[in-house]
């Protein structure tokens, strides 16, 4: 709670700042945890149902946690073109999940987003922060199965 | 240090370019484009190379905004011979250092050539995709380093701030404006000059600058490259345009999935500070002024000016009833100038040269230049600025460089999922404002989509419905139940359950969504149903009466087939398949089996024979 705070304190507790104090909120812990919304709603002052509002109006907001690899699967024009659908539904096949859901076990979470504004690399994937230009069905499945086998040395020594 | 006059303000130019000059130096395209390729690699390798040659002192290094051509990152150019290098990997910065920074050489290989005749070039401006172009607003993209505010004066920057602060009277400035014929870059093309004067005009004691960086169509990259690559041009914009209209405060609505444009953005704003070009008494004169970053949340609707106005507030992005226009009550019920990114670069220039000089470009109503993203079924994908008046063809064929290999470019798409479909044999049209809405596409912000024999116009149409349904915002009823309708209409043509009345229906409900939704999105939301239908129509009929997709696109109607006196029997595609759908032995041509298979696609992706076939 205290790093809720700081990022209240970051702007003032003004309504007027809800939707940067909840990028910043989003940015931290990478979804809008529940005490965190409930929090910064006390703080100021506003009804939890206006945040509950922006929330679910932007993209940016996720109410659930993601998985531990993050792939985002680019649906500009210019990827979806060049078969950014296709990659969207290989996805769904080989993680077992739809878009924009997590796999049971954590490990993954996918999404469709809308341009990145890199078209010339399309189709555009982008797993966890790196961007795989000119990405085929065949390669994606690959980068998983390995995602899937390689463990955070951390988890590995556990 | 604070510049207090123009007088400092040339001398201290003058110093900077002093200091650049006689100095070789190499320029790593820091373009998100370039970067997803290795760019930042390229950077460090640089680094790394020339200060173990001790050569960091007599070599300057910068790392720049897009260069524009996106499609063969990483780009390198290095000056003053002007070598342009293309797809420079790290391993290729030793050979570069070594032999051209060195030895005066040039590496063949890593040459770009010219498309038309093979032959390798040297020179940026000697391939035809830099040839055509007029780069006004992008002159310094590419060339100076963004992060650093001195490298912008050295080439002039914030000379138009001064002269129009020292020389200039806001009515002057406005008269400027106007006579310049500079219409809004953000799509709709309202008169920049009109705009500021109703915005002077209108009561208040607070009034707002705004610039739009919520570059929402898909496809689009101009304002994030031009504010990754040269912030100040539009900080220096909208500080003119604070001082004509008598604005106090400034605010840039930048996308939050723009991380490094918001970045840059910070740094800018901070040196314009330490400057003096923003805050209290800017360059001597009564002007206070500063600017303020708000980055959007992701969503599309936030570009429309009265929904940007809620976002800025802090509110859920939803447009409200125009009149009154935002000159009148805009952010906080004050009177408010909100102008895209491309717009406000646009400023600095025609203060400095002159309206008569910007009017001279361009048709006789659109002047000036525009920005175009240049993406899809072409060779050359980029970031292009032309003349207004160019025609589509000479944009695609001649700068674009045409279609990939062996396929057949169909149409364009203008505008973004408010813009149109312009056939081929539209491509003669000139790009301008009017031209392209008679034709019932728009200018939009400047996103260009190419599409070729392989693109199945239905579903562009059904793509685009899917985006605006997702991101109408809900408050009207033509536009929240207009578009999902639209979309089941056209989602059940792509699947072949259509009927001939669905085409009349479909067509009767976008007139009805676009004359009746409240904003913007949902006005042009059925620009692309209606472009299509209207050039594309056959291909609509295709799918309804006779079941089948032209391109080869849409899932339910297509097959996939294995043609036998192609297929060597490699077995490539058999183990891949998602369903065991192929069945084949060595050497022996393989089927695949209709009641089994998924249509992935992924057999034709994998078999290098080109024996796997749509039909």
């Amino acid at each position: 709670m205290q790093e809720i705070e700081a990022i209240i304190e970051r702007y003032g507790a003004e309504r007027r700042h809800a939707i940067s104090i909840l990028q910043d909120i989003q940015a931290r812990f990478h979804y809008l945890p529940k005490d965190a919304v409930l929090h910064v709603a006390a703080r100021l002052r506003i009804p939890l149902i206006d945040l509950y509002g922006l929330a679910t109006f932007y993209n940016s907001f996720s109410l659930t946690p993601r998985g531990e690899h993050v792939i985002q699967v680019c649906l500009g024009t210019a990827c979806h073109l060049k078969g950014g659908t296709r990659l969207v539904e290989a996805l769904e096949r080989e993680l077992g999940i739809r878009e924009g859901e997590v796999t049971l076990d954590g490990r993954f979470s996918f999404k469709a987003v809308r341009c990145l504004g890199a078209c010339a690399l399309a189709p555009l994937v982008v797993i966890d922060g790196r961007y795989q230009p000119k990405m085929t069905q065949r390669k994606l499945t690959q980068i998983v199965a390995r995602l899937r086998r390689v463990r955070e040395p951390a988890e590995a020594a556990r | 240090m604070k510049i207090r006059t123009g007088e400092q303000l040339l001398m201290l130019e003058r110093e900077l370019r002093m200091a650049h000059d006689h100095k070789p130096c190499v320029r790593v395209c820091g373009g998100t484009g370039c970067r997803a390729r290795g760019s930042e690699d390229v950077l460090a390798r640089f680094q790394e190379l020339l200060e173990r040659k001790e050569l960091g002192g007599s070599i300057e290094l910068k790392f720049t905004g897009c260069h524009g051509l996106c499609e063969r990152g990483p780009l390198v150019s290095i000056a003053p011979s002007e070598i342009f290098y293309q797809s420079v990997e790290a391993d290729d910065v030793a050979a570069i250092v070594e032999e051209t920074l060195e030895h005066d050489r040039v590496i063949e290989r890593l040459l770009a050539s010219d498309p038309v005749t093979g032959t390798r070039v040297r020179r940026e401006q000697e391939l035809p995709f830099y040839r055509r172009q007029h780069r006004i607003v992008l002159r310094l993209n590419g060339v100076i380093d963004p992060t650093d505010i001195r490298e912008y004066l050295a080439f002039g920057g914030y000379r138009a701030l001064a002269k129009t602060l020292e020389n200039l009277t806001p009515e002057e400035v406005i008269e400027i404006m106007e006579r310049s014929g500079l219409r809004g870059r953000g799509g709709a093309g309202f008169p920049t000059g009109k705009k500021w004067r109703l915005a002077r005009a209108a009561k208040g004691t607070t009034k707002y600058v705004v610039c739009n960086g919520d570059e929402g169509d898909p496809g689009a990259f101009m304002d994030r490259s031009l504010l990754e690559g040269n912030p100040h041009s539009v900080l220096e914009g909208m500080i003119i345009g604070a001082y004509a209209i008598g604005a106090t405060r400034g605010i840039i609505y930048v996308r939050e999935e723009y991380p490094l444009a918001v970045g840059t953005l910070q740094v800018a704003l901070e040196q314009a500070r330490e400057y003096g070009f923003l805050g209290k008494a800017i360059f001597g004169s009564p002007l206070s002024f500063d600017i303020e970053i708000v980055r959007g949340a992701g969503a599309f609707v936030a570009g429309e000016e009265t929904a940007l106005i809620a976002a800025v507030e802090g509110r859920v992005s939803e447009p409200r009833q125009r009149p009154p226009y935002p000159v009148e009550r805009g952010v906080w019920g004050c009177p408010t100038v909100i102008n895209n990114v491309e717009t406000w670069a646009n400023v600095p220039v025609i203060i400095e040269r002159g309206p008569e000089w910007f009017a001279s470009l361009g048709t006789a109503t659109s002047k000036g230049t525009k920005i175009f993203s240049l993406v899809g079924k072409i060779r050359n994908t980029g970031l292009v600025e032309i003349p207004m008046g160019m025609t589509v063809r000479e944009l695609v064929e001649e700068i674009g460089g045409g279609p990939p290999p062996s396929r057949e470019i169909k149409a364009v798409q203008i505008g973004g999922p408010s813009g149109g479909c312009l056939p081929k044999d539209l491509f003669d049209l000139p790009i301008d404002y009017e031209s392209l809405v008679e034709a019932g596409a728009m200018m939009g912000s400047g996103g260009l989509i190419v599409m070729d024999d392989r693109t199945c116009m239905v579903d562009v149409a059904r793509y685009f419905m899917d985006f605006l349904r997702d991101e109408s915002c809900g408050k009207c009823l033509p536009c929240r139940e207009g578009t999902n309708r639209m979309y089941e209409l056209l989602t059940r043509i792509c699947e072949g359950r259509a009927t001939e009345s669905d085409l009349d229906l479909l067509e009767e409900l976008a007139q009805v969504v676009k004359e009746t939704s409240l904003c913007g999105l949902g006005q042009t939301a059925s620009n692309p149903v209606l472009t299509t239908l209207r050039y594309f129509r056959p291909e609509y009929e295709a799918h309804v009466r006779e079941r089948r997709c032209p391109a080869g696109v849409c899932k339910a109607l297509i097959h996939y087939v294995i043609a036998a006196d192609r297929c060597t029997g490699c077995l490539a595609c058999v183990s891949p398949c998602p369903s065991q759908a192929i069945t084949g032995q060595l050497k022996q041509p393989h089927v695949i089996d209709q009641s089994r298979c998924l249509k992935c696609g992924l057999c034709l992706e994998v078999c290098q024979f080109g024996a796997v076939e749509v039909v």
